[in-house]
């Protein structure tokens, strides 16, 4: 029997992934300044770190549900469209008027995990693929918001509009309720049951269910609370434009959030990953845009460097990954039985190894 | 000694789409025994302790537990009244800690929320109780090795309180030292009173462990025994021994010019899962590879078609040295493979019956195929193949038997040299298999080098000129022909060398 992994590899293993994508963020923060300062100007001078929190906070919520529901092996594409109704209910209830804020808000809240629910009971009864799943509630939102409306509507009072505006420092609140909701995430996936047969939906669904697990109310859960995040991405939106805005799903936000999470490190076929390395995918994305933005980089080199910068991410976590199976050789290339001892398992986790480079 | 025994299967029937794996089974499991379940492949042992797990229902019978009737729809129910079973394919998560595994789906609480510390202290206990301290309750399973997760799995049944432990062949995946560490796990169960039923095809480790013997065949209990009271040579006789059915067709009169040249020769082969590997076949010879599962026969298979290739040894084909690093190389060089798995590996369900047989000719040998697909309907229709919509109907729609005539006809088509053949009449009906067996001699006769893999012995030894007897990932020996299968199976489960030793 081999020894198993050290508690040094078993550190390693545990920050493995995460770490390795603070370490990214780092470099992307360093390499991007430098980048700033050869052109003469400064990447954290006050206006552009607000902009780089501001970015933050929208992408952050969006990507702290998206995380839960790629971790079950599931995919929301409608989330884009979830904001942007949501943007639309909240100004429409609140109507201008502070007494409504809480009716908006609860209202808003209320429907888009609704939506979360339609979803998940689609894609768990019905077993349609959530990619169509979620796609065609996307496109049904969509349908419904470019007949009903023709321009923005509704109107957000001013005391939440605060929500969107106002901020601490160069900290915006709307980051500082982003990143709260991001360790409840974290508290979530790491110390409640529900969290912990999310990993195991996501693994193996079979597994789970052998274990007891009814492997639908994880990805269900999931999919309400992925909703929801996009419902306070839309509040945050509709708090800061002052009104309700159809047009806000042209944006791309659910790809961008899909981004976001695989550049935290989290498996897109699922059972493994997090939101802390979520935070960081968010961030690496949000510092690339204010870097570009300082720059003045032409929008469509943007969009170039930053898929080719997800895309090779990627490809580094897939590395090892690969050939990784079950079957233990029996035989080694010296072929004298008895077969040695296994070699040590691949150590540097696909993702840690990749990583830290 | 208390009358009720822990455990107590009576009567167990099951069918599977009509057909019967089980007739009225019984089995008595004493706390603290061992008691081994041995058959050949197909005899019913899995199906058995997957009734007893919970995977699939009884169609009749009684299980009793200390005298209690139980019945288990769902694994957790099985594992809820103290039975786990620990399966050959790992039911364990591999991206999540040890002791998360073992709690999987009953995670320890305090105070609403898991307590990951209390989870990991209860594993390190039952480890330390098995004298495993080696593995860290935080290591994620990804990172051990087959025979460490399989420590996991036997630690997740004990932290269910599990009175009946059941193992389907434990030790396929280990190496010799690990097999030890087992045995000892196995004591410290016993000592607890754990009752213990236990698979294997290796009867070594059967006599080393088992108290008690039960033997089944086709479906039925030929016996139960005390382990003591039998001898190896026994129990294979008891295992085997069946009326042969099927008649195979004579062998024709060899024409091909390749008759007689060896066509296929293998020296020295070995990869992580074969070592040693000797082969030689003849133009208008079948060879048949014999052993039980997991024995190395379909790996043979995948490694001369490149699917998983030898690292050490060399392969020729008509006295040239080939590497057939890829399916694709070994198709140039005139192998050819009938895939065991069908459907998944050996056609494309959803497309026609002429794109199937085409194929590969098209695939392979794109330019110039015209000619050589000509023949394919032809050879379709000497291959008697019924499909009611002709050559355009969808594979899938096909019977078995003509599922694999539509497969033959693809690999004949491309003219091999050297055929072979995984399990090619599982699944397919009497007729399509004399039909098969006809054209395997056929291709004999016009010289082809054929290797027949079967998991049946009679037709495996009906067919066969030769036999060769992998054990373990080796060539355990070589037969002629028309040997009995006590002889093959003596073989291919060690009990000769055990007897001789």
């Amino acid at each position: 029997m081999t020894p198993s992994p050290s508690p040094l590899r078993d550190l390693l293993d545990r920050a493995g992934t995460t770490g390795a994508v603070y370490a990214a963020l780092a470099g992307v923060l360093v390499i991007g300044s430098l980048f700033v300062a050869f052109q003469g100007s400064h990447l954290f001078t006050a206006a552009n770190t607000v902009d780089l929190f501001t970015r933050g906070s929208l992408l952050g919520f969006l990507a702290i549900g998206q995380t839960l529901v790629i971790l079950c092996r599931s995919l929301d594409l409608s989330v884009g469209y979830v904001a942007a109704l949501s943007t639309m209910v909240s100004a429409i209830v609140m109507a201008g008027d502070p007494s409504r804020i809480v009716l908006g808000i609860g209202a808003t809240l209320g429907l888009a995990a609704l939506i979360g629910l339609v979803n998940g009971l689609v894609v768990t009864r019905l077993r349609v693929n959530p990619f169509i799943t979620t796609l065609g509630t996307g496109l049904l939102i969509k349908g419904y918001l470019d007949t009903r409306f023709q321009g923005p509507a509704g109107s957000i009072p001013a005391e939440f509009q605060t929500f969107g505006l106002s901020r601490i420092g160069v900290l915006p609140v709307s980051t500082l309720v982003m990143l709260a909701l991001a360790v409840l995430a974290i508290l979530f996936l790491r110390r409640t049951r529900m969290g912990f047969h999310m990993y195991a939906v996501g693994g193996d669904s079979e597994v789970a269910r052998l274990s007891g697990i009814r492997p639908e109310i994880p990805v269900i859960t999931a999919h309400v609370l992925c909703s929801m995040t996009a419902g306070i991405a839309g509040l945050l939106l509709a708090s800061r434009f002052g009104t309700g805005n159809t047009l806000v799903y042209n944006n791309g936000y659910e790809l961008e959030a899909i981004a976001a999470v695989v550049l935290g490190g989290t498996y897109l076929l699922g059972g493994r990953g997090g939101v802390a390395g979520t935070m960081a995918g968010v961030f690496i994305l949000a510092t690339l845009d204010t870097v570009f933005n300082t720059l003045s980089v032409d929008p469509f080199v943007k969009d170039v460097l930053r898929g080719a910068i997800v895309i090779a991410a990627v490809a580094v976590y897939a590395r090892g990954r690969h050939g990784r199976t079950s079957v233990r050789p029996r035989f080694t290339s010296g072929g004298a039985p008895p077969a040695p001892p296994p070699p040590p398992p691949p150590t540097a986790t696909p993702s840690a190894r990749g990583g830290d480079r | 000694m208390n009358a009720a025994p822990l455990l107590r299967m009576t009567g167990i029937d099951k069918s599977f789409l009509g057909v019967r794996v089980l007739h009225g089974v019984d089995l008595e499991l004493r706390s603290g025994e061992l008691h081994a379940l041995v058959g050949e492949n197909g005899a019913g042992k899995s199906t058995l302790m997957k009734v007893l797990a919970g995977v699939h229902r009884p169609d009749g019978g009684r299980i009793e537990i200390d005298g209690a009737e139980v019945s288990f729809d769902h694994p957790s129910r099985a594992r809820r009244a103290g039975v786990s079973t620990v399966f050959q394919e790992f039911n364990l998560l591999p991206e999540r800690t040890v002791a998360q595994n073992v709690f999987l789906g009953r995670e320890i609480l305090s105070r609403g929320l898991v307590d990951d510390r209390a989870m990991e202290r209860t594993t390190a206990e039952l480890l330390d109780d098995l004298g495993l301290e080696g593995i860290s309750p935080r290591a994620r399973v990804r990172h051990l090795s087959v025979a460490e997760q399989q420590v996991v799995e036997i630690v997740k049944a004990l932290s269910h309180d599990a009175r009946v432990i059941s193992m389907d062949e434990p030790t396929a995946a280990l190496a010799d030292h690990e097999v030890e560490v087992l045995y000892r796990i196995i004591a410290r169960l016993r000592e607890r009173g754990v009752g213990v039923l236990y698979v294997s095809h290796r009867l070594k480790e059967i006599f080393d462990l088992a108290d008690t013997i039960t033997v089944l065949k086709d479906g039925h209990r030929v016996d139960t025994v005390p382990a003591d009271d039998i001898a190896p040579a026994d129990l294979v006789r008891r295992m085997v021994g069946r009326p042969v059915s099927s008649v195979f067709p004579e062998r024709l009169e060899p024409h091909g010019e390749h008759v007689g040249r060896v066509r296929l020769a293998v020296s020295g082969g070995g990869n992580t899962r074969l070592d040693g590997i000797d082969l030689e076949v003849r133009g208008g010879e079948i060879v048949g590879l014999a052993g039980l599962q997991g024995s190395g026969r379909t790996e043979i298979a995948h490694a001369l078609f490149g699917v998983d290739r030898f690292t050490r040894g060399e392969v020729h084909v008509d006295g040239r040295r080939v590497d057939p690093r890829s399916p694709r190389r070994a198709i140039r060089a005139g192998l050819a493979l009938v895939t065991e798995d069908r459907k998944a590996r050996g056609l494309a369900l959803e497309q026609s019956v002429t794109a199937n047989a085409r194929l590969v000719l098209d695939a392979v040998n794109p330019f110039g195929s015209a000619r050589r697909a000509a023949r394919v309907p032809g050879l379709l229709s000497s291959l008697e193949l019924v499909a009611r919509g002709g050559p355009r109907q969808e594979v899938r729609y096909l019977s078995g038997g003509n599922q694999q005539k539509v497969v033959l006809a693809k690999w004949l088509v491309t003219d091999p040299g050297v055929m072979v053949l995984d399990e090619p009449t599982r699944g397919i009906d009497v007729g399509a298999k004399q039909a098969v067996y006809t054209l395997m001699r056929e291709l004999a006769a016009a010289g082809v080098a054929v290797l027949l893999i079967s998991s049946e012995l009679p037709e495996l030894i009906g067919m066969s000129d030769r036999l060769v007897v992998l054990d373990d990932g080796r060539v355990a020996g070589e037969l002629p022909g028309g040997s009995d299968e006590e002889t093959v199976m003596a073989l291919a489960t060690g009990a000769t060398r055990e007897a001789v030793s």
